[in-house]
């Protein structure tokens, strides 16, 4: 199966590589900074898993499509924050959350699938 | 046509022998029936004067998975189905779902692949596989009917009107799909001034009504739309987007869902299946899942003639 990535970069709006390639860079880049805390959602069965995710600013958050129908991380309201496009099985879309506040997001193409990411600078300590 | 029972035990074993996979419809002096295939009423058969097409869906032109590897094979054993008609069909719809993922070489090989069938015409109307990235304008570069560049678009035909809409846009969440309310206004448009009697064929992807909410089985301002088409002596909705056959008629609207050419659903609610994914049947057991339909305008008769056949029959 082939798996791809979908990170959100501020210039280009989604740039896609591949896992392989993506760890091979990291790889390849020991001077680069810290890389940033990770935390995963997962869609399966027609649900983000959790619904409902606090996190740390500064945490990256990694969504993986394990359904055979696309799905899509897309932001509720109108700023597109979460933008990802059309992810297979096996995708996965990544953000980095550097700010605090709610994002609400959904899945166009199938609207009743809805969920929240909370950015708490309290996130560590209250959980 | 000679015999009209005769004709009515032709289409009846027919029936029989196709069992789901496609539905015909005919139309005739514009109005549709379906031709011994769905509802309790005296079947009709088409004459030479009506007018027959065949509905397909949900094609998923992409789609590789377990529950079906080859949907351009099945897609190509549907088409064949519809070269076997001994009846041409005017035209061919196509009721969404065309690629699986919205990829421009799905839209490609789709439309590839549609431009096969020996018809005049297909018609399609997006499904949210169709238009996941972009919305719609991805679709538009290879389903644009019109030139108008929107989806949805109308026109006339053995004296019946069809109506294409789009009802995988203005998704908002935790909603079932919708219209918009700039479809409903030139729906309104396109139907005003025309004869109440003039047969209404409406082709759309997610049911028209809502057959499971929890699935956004539905269109959540389709009411909006029935008001509009209510009036219309004969209204008939072919719909998608749910891989099974199902019906309901309100009055004088009828609402029609049809079969995939690409993988079975569950059906509505199922026990003990949380969504709405593909499901793996034995090998054996596909192409009795998947489908097309025949659909006829039976000239004197409201209700349109249809046959739901299956691959495998």
């Amino acid at each position: 199966m082939t798996t791809r990535t979908f990170r959100a970069v501020r210039l280009a709006p989604c740039v896609t590589l591949c896992a392989a390639a993506l760890g091979a860079m990291l790889a390849l880049s020991p001077g680069r900074a810290a890389e940033p805390t990770t935390k995963t959602v997962d869609i399966a069965k027609f649900a983000f898993v959790p619904r409902e995710i606090t996190v740390e600013p500064g945490t990256r958050l990694r969504w993986t499509n394990h359904d055979e129908t696309p799905h899509t991380v897309t932001s509720q309201d109108g700023r597109k924050v979460l933008a990802s496009p059309g992810m297979d099985v096996g995708d996965q879309y990544e953000f980095v959350f550097a700010t605090e506040g709610d994002f609400a997001y959904f899945c166009t193409v199938h609207p009743m699938m809805t969920g929240v990411v909370h950015v708490r600078k309290s996130a560590g300590k209250a959980s | 046509m000679n015999d009209p029972r005769l004709d009515r035990r032709e289409a009846l074993k027919c029936l029989s022998a196709w069992s789901a996979t496609a539905v015909v419809w005919t139309l005739s002096g514009g109005v549709p029936s379906a031709l011994g295939a769905t509802g309790s009423g005296p079947t009709a058969s088409a004459g030479s004067g009506d007018l027959t097409f065949v509905q397909i869906s949900d094609t998923h032109i992409g789609f590789r998975r377990d529950a079906n590897p080859d949907v351009v094979g099945s897609l190509r054993r549907a088409i064949a189905d519809i070269h076997a008609l001994p009846q041409r069909p005017a035209f061919v719809v196509h009721t969404g779902d065309v690629s699986h993922l919205s990829k421009p070489e799905e839209f490609g090989s789709a439309r590839e692949l549609l431009a096969e069938i020996k018809v005049d015409r297909v018609h399609t109307v997006p499904g949210e596989h169709d238009t996941i990235d972009d919305g719609v304008a991805g679709y538009l570069k290879f389903f644009d009917h019109d030139g108008k560049g929107r989806a949805w678009y109308s026109f006339d035909q053995g004296g019946a009107h069809f109506v294409g809409l789009t009802n995988t846009l203005n998704f908002k969440a935790g909603t079932m799909a919708s219209l918009g309310d700039e479809q409903l206004a030139w729906l309104k448009a396109d139907l005003s001034g025309r004869a109440r009697s003039t047969p209404v064929v409406v082709l759309a992807h997610i049911p028209m009504w809502t057959i499971w909410e929890p699935w956004g089985w539905g269109t959540s301002d389709a009411a909006q739309a029935m008001e509009l088409l209510r009036p219309f002596g004969s209204v008939t909705v072919l719909n998608g987007h749910i891989h099974q056959v199902m019906q309901k008629v309100e009055g004088n609207v009828s609402l029609h869902t049809a079969m995939s050419l690409a993988y079975p659903l569950p059906a509505p609610g199922a026990a003990g299946i949380g969504e709405p994914g593909p499901v793996k049947v034995p090998e054996s057991e596909l192409g009795k899942l998947l489908g097309t339909r025949q659909v006829s305008i039976v000239r004197g008769k409201t209700e349109l003639a249809m046959i739901d056949r299956s691959l495998d029959r």
